[in-house]
């Protein structure tokens, strides 16, 4: 059976991600996936999906025509509202049919993942749903007047549960990277520079970079390298000496010294940060690393807990409860 | 400079460079592709996926199913065989190419900066014999090594409109084939009619790092043929073994 969603707005940067398009790098295709993976696999655990729709803090509205499905929501703190109810910003309900949900930017986050339970009726393109807008490959961006078809949908939840995700709260820590690959091209004062200073989001950033802005980093070797493959995370200087982090739509490879990467287990957080906003970076090492990545494996395999939101529950009394933020209290659960 | 054994450079937890130079040289490259395949046909548990550039094969990992060190090992045991095994065979191309301005886009003017006639260039591009050394900036761009120095030009300082499907270009004393438009620095001096990337087909990308890759002179009369030929499906590069 195919139950149908009708897409009534949708800004600009609100694509379908699955966990990226690997295997093809060798012939210049971008991996794409999703900008804070942690999120992703949040929503889409929560119903089973492999794909989800990426919401930018451009916002989406959406309404269900028939069957009600299931859908899990994970990212930033985003403004979400069912039928103009107020949601947790990580939340799973079921959308019944004609109703209507929005998700827009709210206090913090520049990501917002809506995974629905069952698959989107799209064929892959070299194997992955993920959209990489840039070369044309997946589907579209989404746009006001799609309709979206999901097939296989599974059922839908009886009650609306917050989705207790502790890993996705924000945090002020420092973004932990990794030396290298290219960190012999930076004298040690000019990686001191980059790791002691605090940076600024640049206003030009995408899913392909995020630009930094702060004091130059000066390269000691030139700032041409022979290119070579890139990291999600990795942290070009070109000529002009502004760093840049390569993100999920980044090219396969490139031909600027890479001073650092960020590690895996602090994408998400550096993925959600808005352009203005400042960055802290703090070298680890790769034990430091696998550790870190080691632990969110682990949460992200056991999931959220679900705490069942009530009908009654006014935008008031979530705000109250600290829904909002993601995070509630364990005495808060019914199920304890 | 080439590095025997490979240097092993982290790209955060998840991903190694292996670098065997520091420039565009078909013996570092013959190294990379070595490598790569042995890679490929026995490969490591954790490995998740290898990329073959100028000088590096980027391997990335999943550190949770294989540590960096026993990786290293790993990879470092097959480097030590993979030269022997690999001096076997290779594919040659042969791809038609359209040099009349109007697919070459930029060929006069490349012509002008290098202080050569459109039909020197032309011949010029057409004798070299280029080795494919890696994909990269968009599907289906592939840059070859092997252009004359005699049309070694730098690229433009401010990047030209989206390029015409399946773009020969030169720049930077490289040459390449660019599957899919999209603007760039380089300068277009001809055209395939040949479909180098074909989501439907398989395989979709014909030329593989490692490939040698000759232009086969096509007028524009040919061109327009080929093009419809290529449209029902047809393949119209000639690949050989030697």
């Amino acid at each position: 059976m195919r139950a149908e969603l009708r897409v009534l707005a949708a800004g600009p940067g609100v694509t379908i991600q699955d966990a990226g398009r690997f295997g093809y790098g060798r012939f210049g295709v971008t991996p794409a996936g999703p900008m804070d993976p942690a999120a992703f696999r949040t929503a889409t655990g929560a119903v089973g999906a492999t794909a989800a729709i990426e919401v930018s803090v451009g916002g989406l509205t959406l309404e269900s025509v028939d069957v009600p499905l299931a859908m899990a929501i994970a990212g930033g703190g985003f403004d979400i509202r069912l039928d103009g109810q107020s949601l947790p910003p990580a939340c799973l309900l079921a959308l019944s049919s004609g109703a209507r949900l929005t998700i827009r930017a709210g206090g913090w986050g520049a990501w917002c993942y809506l995974a629905i339970g069952g698959r989107f009726d799209l064929p892959p393109t070299l194997g992955s749903l993920a959209t990489h807008a840039r070369s044309g490959l997946g589907p579209a961006p989404l746009a006001a007047g799609d309709r979206l078809w999901i097939v296989d949908a599974a059922p839908s939840p009886e009650a609306a549960c917050a989705l207790q995700a502790p890993w996705l709260a924000p945090d002020a820590a420092p973004i932990r990277v990794m030396p290298g690959p290219q960190d012999d091209y930076f004298s040690p004062e000019a990686i001191a520079l980059f790791l002691d200073s605090p940076w600024r989001l640049g206003a030009r950033s995408d899913r392909m970079a995020y630009a930094l802005e702060g004091p130059a980093i000066d390269h000691a070797r030139g700032h041409d390298i022979v290119s070579d493959g890139a990291a999600m995370g990795a942290i070009q200087i070109p000529g002009s000496g502004a760093p840049f982090v390569l993100m999920a739509d980044r090219q396969p490879t490139g031909g600027y010294p890479k001073i650092a990467t960020v590690i895996g287990a602090d994408f998400g957080r550096l993925a959600q940060k808005r352009p203005g906003e400042t960055i802290h970076f703090r070298a680890a090492t790769y034990e430091a690393a696998v550790s870190a990545r080691r632990a969110l494996f682990a949460a992200l395999t056991q999931g959220p807990k679900k705490n069942p939101l009530f009908g009654d529950m006014t935008a008031e009394a979530l705000l109250a409860s600290n829904l909002v933020g993601g995070v509630i209290s364990a005495t808060d659960d019914p199920t304890h | 400079m080439a590095h025997d054994p490979p240097r092993f450079c982290d790209q955060g937890e998840t991903a190694l460079s292996v670098e065997f130079g520091d420039r565009v040289d078909p013996a570092i490259h013959a190294r990379v592709m070595a490598l790569d395949s042995a890679l490929q046909i026995d490969p490591p548990v954790g490995l998740r996926e290898t990329t073959p550039t100028y000088r590096a094969l980027f391997v990335r990992y999943e550190p949770l199913e294989i540590d960096r060190t026993s990786l290293i090992e790993e990879i470092s045991a097959r480097v030590a065989n993979a030269l022997a095994t690999a001096g076997g065979e290779r594919r040659r191309w042969t791809i038609p190419c359209c040099y009349d301005p109007a697919c070459a886009e930029d060929i006069a003017e490349a012509a002008l900066a290098l202080g050569l006639s459109v039909d020197a260039l032309a011949r010029g591009h057409a004798s070299a014999d280029y080795r494919a050394y890696m994909y990269g900036f968009s599907p289906g761009w592939c840059y070859l090594g092997g252009l004359p120095d005699t049309l070694a030009l730098p690229r433009r300082l401010t990047p030209r409109g989206a390029t015409p499907p399946g773009a020969i270009l030169i720049g930077g004393g490289l040459s390449l084939v660019a599957a899919n438009p999209m603007p760039t620095g380089w300068y277009v001096v001809g055209r395939t009619p040949e479909k180098l990337f074909e989501l439907q087909r398989q395989p979709h990308f014909l030329i593989a790092p490692g490939d040698a890759i000759r232009f086969e002179p096509i007028d524009a009369a040919s061109f327009a043929a080929f093009e419809s030929r290529a449209a029902q499906g047809e393949t119209l590069a000639r690949c050989e073994s030697f």
